[in-house]
């Protein structure tokens, strides 16, 4: 199996120290050893997104990072998008409110990629139909389903949009 | 699931620290940087190394974009992310960068990846590498002792997945020497968003005085490794920029590419398209430089 190695993260606000073999990639880790099964498996081969999280705040295709890569880092997934009270996060009432969903296997990476790519935004007017679809260019929906993933990312935009104002 | 095969895992604490742990290792480690090259490799069984190196520890020393007299130099753990969003690499090689970065895989990946990934992971395919040979960039290879040597990008990239960085070298910076009255474009044809290139074709020009004072032209996909089309940038230094000359240049480019007919479309397609967004580039790129 190869050497293991020690790895301390933080994943959705709780600290875990693990010994993982040094191939093991992110993914299974969240999956495996925490139980976080929101974190989808679609390509394994960096393509379709659906293993998207945040990592440091940053998305990355956990599919294709090593867990011991993440030593020391902060780790945001699907499970912990809603608020401790279970308030859902804006970009998951967007999808529920603009149908964003189909079979839901791409949601939870398309969710984590959204999280990012409005995160960084810096313009102060609406999100454009464009800017989204440029946005999610990592992830893809085996159904299809992009026109309502755009209108319910738009829809959480102008959400927190407003809560700022 | 895919899965790499077991292997060993180190961090490196300094780009020596990286060199001296390759040297150790004897030929069996390979660096791990942005790894959305080499870990998918690593799943397939292309690469098999019995040890990685993660040099993601060395952001501070090798993630930057500075300006040194007249040059532009990139530490190789810049990650494509920073170069899209670099204004000094917008103000200096409008618009080269930005637009190859903003087609180069898909946001997700371009937080990751890195210049020096790009660079050795040597795929002719690859969008950055177009922009580097286009502009004549020139890369810094570090070995054991400290002791450096300055490559160009006909020396560096030897074939598909071959560069010249020895088992023992690590590339750390590339260096971009600057022109006035610049002015770049990347042109690319893909089958869907955030796949390699059909064919991509890049474009560096400089012009004062009415005259091309310099000239860089690449194209991607269409040969074993970046080509860079010699006949056209000879054609076109010393010329006044016009669109019959980028013609030219467009059926030179055509002619002197030897892509592959594979998944991604026929040899005979593919060298028509090469002409096409050659001389596409050249006018972009000659139409930012005059503005």
């Amino acid at each position: 199996m190869g050497a293991t190695v020690a790895l301390q993260v933080t994943v959705n606000g709780e600290s875990h120290d693990s010994e993982v073999p040094a191939r093991m990639l992110l993914v299974h880790y969240l999956r495996d050893e925490l139980g976080l099964t929101g974190t989808h498996v679609g390509c394994d081969t960096s393509n379709c997104g659906a293993c998207t999280c945040l990592v440091d705040g940053e998305s990355a295709k956990s599919c294709t990072v090593l867990a011991v890569q993440c030593d020391g880092a902060q780790i945001t997934t699907i499970e912990g998008m809603a608020g401790p009270d279970g308030e859902l996060h804006a970009l998951q009432e967007g999808f529920w409110a603009e149908h964003g969903l189909q079979c839901g296997y791409c949601t939870p990476g398309m969710i984590m990629a959204a999280a990012d790519l409005l995160e960084r935004r810096t313009a102060d007017g609406p999100i454009s139909e464009q800017e989204v679809r440029k946005g999610l260019e990592g992830n893809l929906c085996r159904c299809t389903g992009y026109h309502n993933i755009v209108k319910a990312v738009q829809a959480a935009a102008e959400a927190s949009r407003e809560v700022a104002a | 699931m895919q899965t790499p095969a077991p292997c060993e895992y180190s961090r490196a604490t300094s780009v020596d620290d990286a060199i001296a742990q390759l040297q150790a290792l004897g030929g069996n480690a390979r660096i791990l940087a942005g790894g959305y090259s080499l870990i998918p490799m690593m799943k397939l069984r292309l690469a098999n190394p019995g040890h990685v190196i993660d040099i993601n520890p060395l952001e501070s020393e090798l993630n930057y974009i500075r300006q040194e007299g007249n040059e532009i130099r990139i530490g190789a753990l810049t990650r494509h992310v920073n170069m899209l969003e670099s204004d000094l690499l917008s103000q200096v090689f409008p618009h080269i960068f930005r637009e190859a970065e903003a087609v180069l895989a898909d946001p997700v990946v371009r937080n990751r990846g890195t210049m020096g990934g790009s660079l050795c992971q040597s795929d002719p395919a690859e969008d950055l590498s177009g922009v580097v040979v286009a502009l004549k960039g020139e890369a810094v290879l570090r070995g054991p002792g400290g002791a450096e040597r300055v490559v160009g990008m006909e020396e560096f990239h030897l074939g598909p997945y071959m560069t010249s960085v020895q088992p023992t070298e690590m590339l750390i910076e590339v260096r971009i020497p600057t022109h006035s009255g610049f002015g770049g474009a990347h042109e690319k044809v893909e089958r869907r968003a955030g796949d390699f290139a059909i064919v991509a074709a890049s474009a560096a020009l400089a012009i004062e005085g009415g005259r091309i004072t310099f000239a860089g032209v690449a194209c991607s996909a269409v040969g074993p490794t970046t080509l860079h089309i010699e006949r056209a940038e000879k054609a076109l230094v010393g010329q006044a920029p016009s669109e019959d000359l980028f013609a030219q240049c467009g059926q030179m480019a055509a002619a002197d590419c030897s892509p592959n007919s594979d998944g991604r479309g026929p040899a005979d397609y593919k060298r028509h398209v090469a002409g096409v967004l050659t001389t596409r580039a050249l006018s972009r790129a000659a139409a930012t430089a005059v503005s």
